[in-house]
C-alpha cells in the first residue's frame, strides 16, 4: 500500500482534523495537487453523515433518552464532534468552524434569551429535521462554507442567532443599536482601522428593521423565528459613509422609502464584501486559521490571496484552493508547528489512536476543559489561536483526555501492538509511527523505551503490552509533539 | 504535637492547622510575615446584584414606594445605623452572620461603585469591570496585568480561579491562571494504567518528554514548558484537595470553593489572587427578596454561610489579617421593580471588602431614591442609582496599599481617591 507524504499528511491536518486509516489509504493514492482538488470540489449535497450516527463502525454518541441534536445542545456539540470524526468532506468542517470563529456566536447568550431549546435551533438545527424548517447558523456556514462570502455576509445579517446576539432585534429608527453595525466592519469585514466612528451610527440606521418575527402556531413545534423586515422601524433618511458604497465612488446612501428600505443593507453589506481592505483581512484571517498565529501573514501572501477573492466574485473555494497551494501552505518547514486547537487535537487522536467503543460525549468537557466549547467561542471576537491554548489547566486537560482515549483503547492498542512486542524499542516505534508526528529525538525515545522497561523486565506479555501499549499513545498524544499540526 | 516557635517559623505559618484555642503567638507571627503572604480574594457576583437588596435604605420611602412586592420590610433588615449621609442603612437579613463582622470594623460597604455612562449589558459591563477600562474593553484583565507585572519567573499558581473558566479579570498576557474546578481533586494527571506504580512511570515519563526542551523549536519548548508547570503545580494542589479546614464547611458549591481558596492560603501555597464566582443574580423576573428558601434570599443566604465559614477558618488560624475579600457585579439594578415581581438592569453597585486588615464601615453615601428632576444620587430620568466613587478607585486603592503594587502602572492612569480608606 502507498505511504501517505508527509506533505498530503500535513494537508489533512490543517485543511482537515488528521485522517482516519481509511483516509490515509484514499489520500495515498493521490498527487498533492489531486489531493487539494478532493478536499475542496466536495459536492455538498452529498456530506451528510447523520444518518450513520449511532451505527456500529463508528465513534459512538451518549443518548440520555432520545437522542435530539437540534433541540439540545449537548447533542448537537456529539453530532458536530461526530461528523468532524467522520464527514466524507473534512474541508468542509474546518470551514465551517472557521466560520463560527470568524461569526462567533455563543449559545450561552442566545439561550439566555429565547431559551435553551429555541438556542439549540437557532445555533445548529438541521431544516430537514425541524418542525419549522429552522436552519441553525452552524448549518448555515456548512452549507456556504465554500461560497460567496457576500451572499454568507447577507446571510448572516439575516440570521436569528446573529439577530439575538448581537441585538439586531433592538435596533429601531427611534433607537438605533450600534452592536451589529459595528462588528460587521470591525470583526466580519475589513476591521477597526478602515472606519470612524460616524459610519458605526450610519450602519446601525442602514439595519434598522431587521428584526425576527414568530412564525408557526404558538406553543407547537412549529413555534419559531423567522427574519422579518419591519418597514416602520427603518430609518428612511440618507446615510454617509467614509468610504465608496457604490462602484460609481459614491460615499452615501440615500433616502429610500421604508417599504424598500431592506435594501440599504444588501447596499452596505456589497459594498463591504468587495472592500479591497476586506479581502485582506480575510486572508490574514485565513493565514492564521491554516498557516501560522505568530508571525504575521507576507505581503506576497496577502496581495495573492486577496487577488484571488475579489477576482472570483469573493467565492472561497478558488480563495482556499489558493491557500493550500501556496508556497507557505505547503512549505516542508512548516509541518508541526501550528498549535493545535482542542478541537483539532480531540478529533487527530480518534483518528489516529481509534474510535470504536468511544463515545464523543467523552470529549465534550475535556474540550471545556482545553478552552474550546463548540457553539461557545468566548466573545465576537472567536477564539484567540495560537499559544494562548497553552494555559496549565489547558495542558493538565490534553494529556488527561489522551489518558481517557487510551484507557478506553487499551485492548485494542494491545492487539495492535502484539506484532512488535519482541523489544521495548520495537514498542516505542511502532505506536510513534502510528500517529502522525515528528521523529522522535534520541531523548524522547529514551524516556519511552524506561517506560516500557519500567516495572519489571520486558517479556511482552499480555500483561505488559496492556500496560504499555496504551501507556505509550498516553504519553505520545499528551506529549508536546503532538500538540502541533 | 508540641509546637515550638523555631518549628513553627521552620515550617511556615500554614503548614499548621490551629484550632480555636491556638496561642496568641500563633497570629502574630501569621501577622508579621503579613506581608508577602498576602492574597486577594475576589468574589463575583455574575448577573448584575440588586445592590438595593443586599444594604436596604430602610427609611427611604421611595425604596417601599418604588418596591411594592420586593422591599425588604424594615423590621427584618440587619440594621447597621447610618451613613455619612445620615441614611439609615441594613442588610439583607439573610446576611446576618455579617454583623459581627460589621461590628468588629472587618467589613467595608463602598456604596454607588460604578463609572460614567455605565453599560447595562452583561458582557460589556464584565468586560469594564474587568479590565477596569470603559473606553476599550478588550485588552487583559485588570488583575492578569497585575501577575503579569510580578518579578519573573512568576510562578504558575500566582493566580488561582475556582472554576474551570478563567474570567477576563486575570487575563493577562504573559501570565496563566489555572482554572481550577471544586472539587480540587479533579486537577490531577490520569494514567490509563491504576495499579501499582504504573501512573508513576507514566508521570515521570511525561516530565521526561516535558524536559525536552530544542533551542530550534520554540513553539515546541513553550508547550513542553507549560507541560512542566502543569506537572509541578499538581502536587501543591492535591495538598488543598486534602485540606479539611478548622471548622466544617457546607456542602454547596460557593463554600467549597471558598474551602479550597483557605486551603491554599493555609498550605501556604503561595497565590496572590484568588477567583470565587457565584451566578444567578439576574433578577429579571420573581425575584423572591423576601423568601424563606429561593430567589435572592437564597443568593443572600449562600454569600452569608460560606463567607462566614471562609472568615471564621482563616480567624481560627491567624490568617485573617492576610485575607482581603472584595466583591463586585457588572452593574447595580434599576430601582423601580418591574412587571413581573424582578429588577431590570442597571447602573452604580455596592461593593464589599471584608478581612482583618480592613477597616469597616460605610463608604460613600445612599442614594435618595426620590425620582425628582435633576436628583444627583440618580440617572436615566431617576430609573437607575447614579455612580459615586469611580470603581477603578477601589481598585486603586487595593493596587496601592494591599498588593504593594502601582495603580497607576497597572489601571493605567491616576484613579486614586484619599477618602477610600478601606485598607
Amino acid at each position: 500500500m502507498a505511504q501517505l507524504t508527509p506533505l498530503t499528511a500535513h494537508l489533512l491536518r490543517r485543511a482537515g482534523f488528521g485522517a482516519r486509516p481509511d483516509e490515509r489509504a484514499d489520500f495515498a493514492q493521490l498527487t498533492y495537487p489531486a489531493a487539494v482538488d478532493a478536499l475542496t470540489n466536495y459536492d455538498p449535497a452529498t456530506t451528510d453523515i447523520d444518518g450513520t450516527i449511532g451505527t456500529p463502525g463508528y465513534v459512538g454518541i451518549t443518548t440520555n433518552g432520545r437522542f435530539s441534536p437540534n433541540l439540545v445542545i449537548n447533542d448537537a456539540r456529539q453530532r458536530w464532534l461526530f461528523r468532524l470524526v467522520h464527514s466524507p468532506a473534512p474541508l468542509q468542517e474546518k470551514m465551517t468552524l472557521f466560520w463560527h470563529h470568524h461569526f462567533a456566536t455563543a449559545f450561552s447568550k442566545v439561550s439566555g434569551i429565547v431559551g435553551a431549546t429555541d438556542g439549540t435551533r437557532m445555533m445548529a438545527a438541521k431544516p430537514s429535521e425541524d418542525a419549522a424548517g429552522a436552519k441553525g447558523q452552524i448549518e448555515l456556514f456548512r452549507e456556504m462554507a465554500l461560497g460567496s462570502f457576500r451572499d454568507l455576509l447577507v446571510a448572516v445579517a439575516k440570521d436569528p442567532a446573529m439577530l439575538v446576539w448581537l441585538d439586531g432585534r433592538q435596533n429601531t429608527k427611534n433607537k438605533p443599536q450600534e452592536n451589529f453595525g459595528r462588528e460587521l466592519m470591525e470583526l466580519f469585514t475589513f476591521g477597526v482601522e478602515h472606519y470612524v466612528e460616524t459610519d458605526v451610527y450610519a450602519a446601525a440606521r442602514v439595519f434598522t428593521g431587521w428584526n425576527l418575527a414568530n412564525v408557526g402556531a404558538s406553543g407547537t413545534a412549529a413555534a419559531y423565528y423567522a427574519f422579518n423586515y419591519v418597514p416602520n422601524n427603518h430609518d428612511t433618511g440618507p446615510k454617509d459613509f467614509s468610504f465608496p458604497i457604490y462602484s460609481n465612488g459614491s460615499r452615501r446612501i440615500e433616502t429610500r422609502a421604508a417599504a424598500s428600505g431592506m435594501q440599504d443593507g444588501i447596499d452596505l453589506i456589497n459594498a463591504l464584501a468587495v472592500h479591497p481592505e476586506t479581502a485582506k483581512r480575510l486572508a490574514r484571517r485565513l493565514w492564521l486559521w491554516f498557516v501560522n498565529e505568530t508571525e504575521n501573514a507576507p505581503d506576497d501572501f496577502i496581495n495573492t490571496i486577496s487577488q484571488v477573492y475579489l477576482q472570483n466574485e469573493t467565492r472561497m473555494r478558488p480563495v482556499i484552493r489558493a491557500v493550500l497551494m501556496s508556497k507557505y501552505f505547503t512549505d516542508p518547514a512548516r509541518q508541526y508547528t501550528r498549535y493545535a486547537w482542542p478541537v483539532e487535537f480531540v478529533i487527530r487522536s480518534l483518528k489516529e489512536v481509534g474510535y470504536l467503543g468511544f463515545s464523543v460525549n467523552s470529549a465534550i468537557t475535556p474540550l471545556l476543559n482545553m478552552g474550546q466549547q463548540l457553539f461557545e467561542p468566548p466573545d465576537v471576537n472567536g477564539w484567540e489561536l495560537g499559544p494562548g491554548w497553552f494555559s496549565t489547566g489547558g495542558m493538565l486537560a490534553r494529556m488527561n483526555f489522551a489518558a481517557t482515549l487510551a484507557t478506553n483503547q487499551k485492548v485494542a492498542l494491545r492487539e495492535a501492538a502484539r506484532p512488535y512486542k519482541a523489544t521495548p524499542e520495537a514498542m516505542v516505534d511502532f505506536a510513534a509511527g502510528a500517529l502522525s508526528m515528528p521523529s522522535l529525538a534520541n531523548d524522547e525515545r529514551d524516556v519511552l523505551l524506561s517506560y516500557v522497561r519500567s516495572g519489571g523486565t520486558w517479556t511482552g506479555s499480555d500483561a505488559q503490552l496492556l500496560n504499555k501499549a496504551g501507556g505509550l499513545f498516553h504519553l505520545l498524544t499528551g506529549s508536546g509533539e503532538y500538540q502541533f499540526v | 504535637m508540641k509546637v515550638t516557635r523555631r518549628d513553627f517559623i521552620r515550617g511556615g505559618v500554614a503548614a499548621f492547622t490551629v484550632s480555636f484555642g491556638a496561642p496568641a503567638f500563633l497570629s502574630d507571627l501569621a501577622r508579621a510575615q503579613g506581608a508577602s503572604r498576602r492574597n486577594l480574594v475576589v468574589l463575583y457576583l455574575a448577573g448584575g446584584n440588586d445592590a438595593l437588596s443586599t444594604l436596604v435604605p430602610y427609611t427611604d420611602n421611595f425604596y417601599y414606594s418604588r418596591r411594592s412586592n420586593i422591599a425588604v420590610p424594615a423590621g427584618n433588615v440587619v440594621q447597621l445605623g447610618p451613613d455619612s449621609s445620615g441614611r439609615l442603612l441594613g442588610l439583607h437579613p439573610r446576611l446576618s452572620g455579617f454583623r459581627s463582622i460589621f461590628d468588629a470594623g472587618h467589613l467595608a460597604l463602598i456604596q454607588r461603585t460604578g463609572y460614567a455612562n455605565s453599560s447595562r449589558s452583561h458582557f460589556l459591563g464584565t468586560d469594564i469591570w474587568s479590565t477596569a477600562n470603559p473606553i476599550n474593553s478588550m485588552g487583559p484583565g485588570w488583575l492578569g496585568r497585575y501577575l503579569d507585572m510580578l518579578p519573573s519567573p512568576v510562578d504558575p499558581l500566582a493566580g488561582w480561579c475556582t472554576q474551570r473558566e478563567v474570567p477576563h479579570t486575570l487575563i493577562g498576557n504573559k501570565v496563566s491562571v489555572p482554572g481550577i474546578p471544586i472539587p480540587v481533586s479533579g486537577y490531577a494527571l490520569q494514567s490509563p494504567n491504576t495499579g501499582g506504580q504504573e501512573p508513576t512511570f507514566s508521570r515521570n515519563a511525561m516530565a521526561g518528554l516535558a524536559s525536552h526542551l530544542p533551542a530550534e523549536k520554540p513553539h515546541l519548548s513553550f508547550v513542553n514548558g507549560t507541560t512542566q508547570a502543569a506537572l509541578a503545580t499538581l502536587d501543591r494542589v492535591a495538598t488543598v484537595g486534602a485540606y479539611g479546614g478548622s471548622i466544617t464547611y457546607p456542602g454547596d458549591g460557593l463554600s467549597q470553593a471558598f474551602k479550597a481558596v483557605a486551603g491554599a492560603i493555609v498550605q501556604g501555597i503561595g497565590t496572590k489572587v484568588f477567583w470565587v464566582q457565584i451566578g444567578g443574580f439576574d433578577t429579571h423576573a420573581t425575584q423572591n427578596t423576601n423568601a424563606q428558601n429561593a430567589g435572592y434570599a437564597n443568593l443572600m443566604g449562600s454569600l452569608n454561610t460560606s463567607l462566614v465559614a471562609f472568615y471564621t477558618d482563616l480567624r481560627n488560624q491567624g490568617l485573617l489579617q492576610d485575607t482581603l475579600i472584595i466583591q463586585f457585579s457588572e452593574f447595580g439594578r434599576r430601582i423601580s421593580e418591574n412587571g413581573t415581581a424582578g429588577t431590570d438592569h442597571g447602573a452604580a453597585g455596592l461593593m464589599m471588602v471584608m478581612g482583618g486588615s480592613v477597616h469597616g464601615g460605610f463608604y460613600g453615601t445612599a442614594a435618595d431614591l426620590n425620582p425628582f428632576p435633576n436628583n444627583p444620587t440618580l440617572e436615566n430620568g431617576g430609573g437607575d442609582v447614579t455612580y459615586e466613587t469611580d470603581f477603578r478607585a477601589v481598585y486603586a486603592r487595593v493596587l496601592d496599599n494591599w498588593l504593594g503594587a502601582n495603580s497607576v502602572s497597572v489601571l493605567g492612569g491616576d484613579y486614586r481617591k484619599p477618602s477610600l480608606t478601606f485598607i
